[in-house]
């Protein structure tokens, strides 16, 4: 463990989380990111169930994959294996916080079944692989993706929120006027890119 | 059009009916607004924008198929895994395919081939024609909807092409001191074309998702990603949590 893996560490975040944001330049995500941003406070709580279910699932396809199927020589089946533990995993996240934390399933319970679906789970899984990351790796870098979606997708709802009243052209309005924002918001993300 | 008419045989025909409502009726894209990581991302150039469609069109025909032949099998409770199952190795079989055969369009298209799995397409379709429709009607399904998926995707990348790199295809079309608009093919270019569409479409008051005129679809939640807001999904997330719970009870 020298400094050159903390230094790798960091790198591989500031990347994830900005770089080669999951929403604005890599366009996963998409459908939650346009649909659930309306209004800051149930996009933070997307945020967070995104960040809690992004994180364990890369520590858990990074096992699978490091202990079970590279050994085997099943690589190829990583698709298959990854989209059925994702499901699974989001089925069973959501039952046991039902059981033991009420509060908890108030705040992320909603948008927990929309997470099996949303691509960033399975793209962060599969990048981890198509980069040979070890499981630290695959966990910073499936942590700081999910706080990227987070970043962009609490800025988007800012963003909406302040546009509400504001007077659109009839054409623009609603989803148009959306993507013009997300349009804006890519170009300054873009500037990130020569950060590293 | 004009050849279409009503009163024409082969409209008639309820086959070619599904490959026309694919391409016309219910694009996928233009239409319905399914799918949307894929149109985003992989739209940078014409080429790009036919190898993802064709390959879409491949596990949807593929998916639709099996799942049409199995569907008197598949108990209710448990479809969802049933249809994960089969149409990730479905993706899996066309991602080998195309590793074997065409590298180099695998190459460009990288993660967004597995990502076939959860394109709301396949899951729309499979949902809501396949797991109902004959083995035949659901072939040409599949046929139409991959079809119009990979027109649409045509369209927008060579739009996308032309403004940003003065070729289609990889041919010149632009005049040589023609100054290409290198946005257009990055990531911002990508909300921005799909943005002025949309535009165009509520401009013109087309039929589409995005502006409450286009056909809903018959995805669980809605399928209607654009207007998909916390209450409308938190509603469906009530009535199906209250459904559970009711039968418990029972």
């Amino acid at each position: 463990m020298s400094s050159g893996y903390f230094v790798n560490l960091l790198v591989i975040a500031i990347s994830a989380a900005f770089i080669n944001n999951v929403v604005l330049s890599q366009f996963l995500g998409i459908c939650s990111f346009l649909g659930i941003s309306n209004k800051i406070k149930t996009s933070t709580g997307m945020g967070f169930a995104v960040i809690f279910v992004i994180t364990l699932a890369s520590i858990i396809c990074s096992l699978i994959y490091d202990f079970i199927l590279f050994p085997l020589n099943l690589a190829y089946l990583n698709t298959i294996v990854f989209i059925v533990v994702i499901a699974a995993l989001v089925q069973f996240v959501e039952m046991i916080i039902k059981k033991y934390s009420p509060s908890l399933y108030d705040a992320l319970g909603v948008y927990l079944p929309l997470i099996t679906t949303n691509c960033a789970v399975l793209g962060v899984a599969l990048i981890n692989v198509d980069n040979n990351f070890d499981i630290v790796e695959s966990i910073v870098n499936g942590f700081a993706t999910a706080v990227g979606y987070t970043i962009a997708i609490v800025i988007l709802a800012g963003i909406r929120e302040r546009m509400e009243h504001n007077d659109i052209t009839i054409s623009f309005r609603g989803f148009p006027i959306t993507l013009i924002t997300a349009t804006l918001m890519a170009m300054a993300f873009y500037g990130f890119a020569g950060l590293i | 059009m004009n050849k279409l008419k009503p009163t024409n045989k082969l409209f008639k025909n309820r086959f070619f009916e599904r490959i026309s409502n694919g391409f016309f009726k219910e694009n996928p894209i233009f239409v319905l607004m399914l799918g949307m990581c894929p149109t985003l991302a992989v739209t940078t150039s014409a080429t790009n924008a036919i190898g993802m469609g064709l390959s879409t069109t491949a596990v949807l025909v593929l998916s639709n198929v099996i799942i049409a032949a199995l569907r008197t099998f598949i108990p209710d409770k448990v479809r969802m895994p049933y249809y994960i199952v089969v149409v990730a190795s479905m993706v899996t079989i066309v991602e080998l395919i195309l590793k074997a055969y065409l590298p180099s369009v695998n190459e460009s298209l990288g993660i967004y081939i597995p990502l076939i799995v959860v394109n709301c397409i396949i899951f729309g379709r499979v949902e809501a024609y396949a797991a109902k429709n004959s083995v035949g009607l659901s072939f040409f399904d599949g046929i139409g909807m991959g079809l119009g998926f990979t027109l649409a995707l045509f369209l927008i990348g060579s739009f996308r092409e032309v403004l940003g790199a003065g070729t289609i295809l990889g041919f010149q079309v632009m005049p040589k001191n023609y100054e290409p608009v290198s946005i257009f093919v990055q990531a911002p270019g990508a909300f921005l074309v799909v943005a002025m569409l949309t535009a165009l479409q509520n401009k013109l008051r087309l039929p589409s998702a995005t502006n409450g005129t286009g056909k809903k679809s018959a995805l669980a939640c809605g399928g209607d990603c654009a207007n998909c807001s916390d209450e409308t999904y938190a509603t469906y997330h009530e009535v199906e949590t209250s459904k559970q719970a009711k039968g418990k009870e029972d």
